[in-house]
């Protein structure tokens, strides 16, 4: 089996929507002013959005992933390097998973 | 193509090469659920490749059928467009990257925007001069090659490939948005809208199936900073 007609406009379908939501936030910012406002608010997204990805995680995560955000933090201020604060994340939580297993 | 477009699509892609590992855990892990989906290899190539959005290609899963007909053409499609309208917020911030001539480079630009190479971008745009349109490619272009890569290689080699989630790799992508959150940190202004962002997110959370509360946690969240912003100014 390769695809189908209904597979194939489903998979369009979803391209172009996902396009045309990407594609207009970029659009819509730029009739924004460029100060005020408008300007501040645009400024606070990264983080307001950035924040709203982890801390559901952490919140209902178990103790493995809590201890590993920690671990996550702790080596990021210390080294401020991205790949060292994700390699010591995930190791910490595959050590506190195994530990919490056994 | 200026050479310091190069430069900076080679700085993006060097940078963002340990992030992409978060992506391939997610990859391999989609391609071996799309194929017990019942999505064929080109089905897989054609949705990693023109969609290219990972969380709206989990959800299209859980409604993907084997039979062509009862296919529910019309629920993908929505559920795509609800669980990206995220990138509506991501996106506007990546507004100082285009020039007031450069409209139609900045819409197309945007089909290579992912969480990650957003979250990396908006990273170095806010500490200095490395984030530009470059940069953004350069981190895409890698994102881009590596979810191929790791959704065919999940569908190919199906459950011969250990589960990743098992080394902890699942937790790739928290620390590294938690990671690119501190960095993003510049002093007391960030702590309200990040708060209330999180509380949001983690009650929208709790209430609201789905991926709406990064939506909603990131309008509150930045809304109330603006508002603080305005506030501290007058006084």
């Amino acid at each position: 089996m390769w695809t189908s007609t209904e597979a194939l406009i489903a998979i369009l379908g979803m391209a172009l929507v996902t396009f045309m939501v990407k594609a207009g936030g970029l659009l819509l910012a730029n009739r924004l002013p460029s100060h005020g406002f408008a300007a501040s608010w645009l400024k606070h997204i990264p983080g307001a959005v950035l924040a709203s990805l982890v801390a559901p995680a952490l919140v209902t995560g178990s103790a493995a992933e809590v201890i590993a955000a920690a671990a996550t933090t702790l080596v990021y201020f210390v080294t401020r390097n991205l790949f060292a604060a994700m390699a010591a994340g995930v190791l910490v939580v595959y050590l506190a998973r195994l530990v919490f297993a056994g | 193509m200026s050479s310091r477009f190069s430069d900076d699509l080679y700085v993006g892609a060097r940078t963002f090469v340990p992030v992409a590992i978060s992506i391939a855990a997610y990859g391999v892990v989609w391609g071996v659920l799309a194929r017990g989906a019942g999505l064929s290899l080109l089905e897989v190539i054609l949705m990693s490749g023109l969609v290219f959005a990972g969380s709206a290609q989990f959800v299209a899963l859980d409604l993907w059928t084997v039979t062509p007909s009862s296919l529910p053409i019309g629920p993908l499609i929505v559920a795509a467009l609800i669980i990206n309208l995220r990138y509506v917020l991501l996106t506007a911030t990546l507004r100082p990257l285009f020039g007031p001539g450069q409209q139609l480079r900045g819409a197309l630009t945007m089909f290579m925007v992912s969480d990650e190479t957003w979250a990396l971008t908006v990273g170095e745009m806010s500490k200095g001069s490395r984030g530009t349109v470059g940069f953004l490619v350069g981190a895409g272009i890698v994102a881009y090659g590596v979810w191929m890569a790791t959704t065919v290689a999940g569908h190919v080699l199906g459950s011969v490939i250990d589960d990743p989630t098992k080394y902890g790799l699942d937790f790739a992508f928290t620390a590294t948005f938690l990671a690119l959150l501190l960095g993003m940190w510049k002093g007391k202004a960030d702590l309200v809208p990040w708060l209330v962002g999180a509380l949001v997110a983690i009650i929208s959370a709790k209430l609201i199936p789905g991926s709406w509360y990064i939506l909603i946690g990131g309008i509150v969240g930045s809304l109330a900073g603006a508002i603080l912003d305005r506030v501290r100014h007058v006084d």
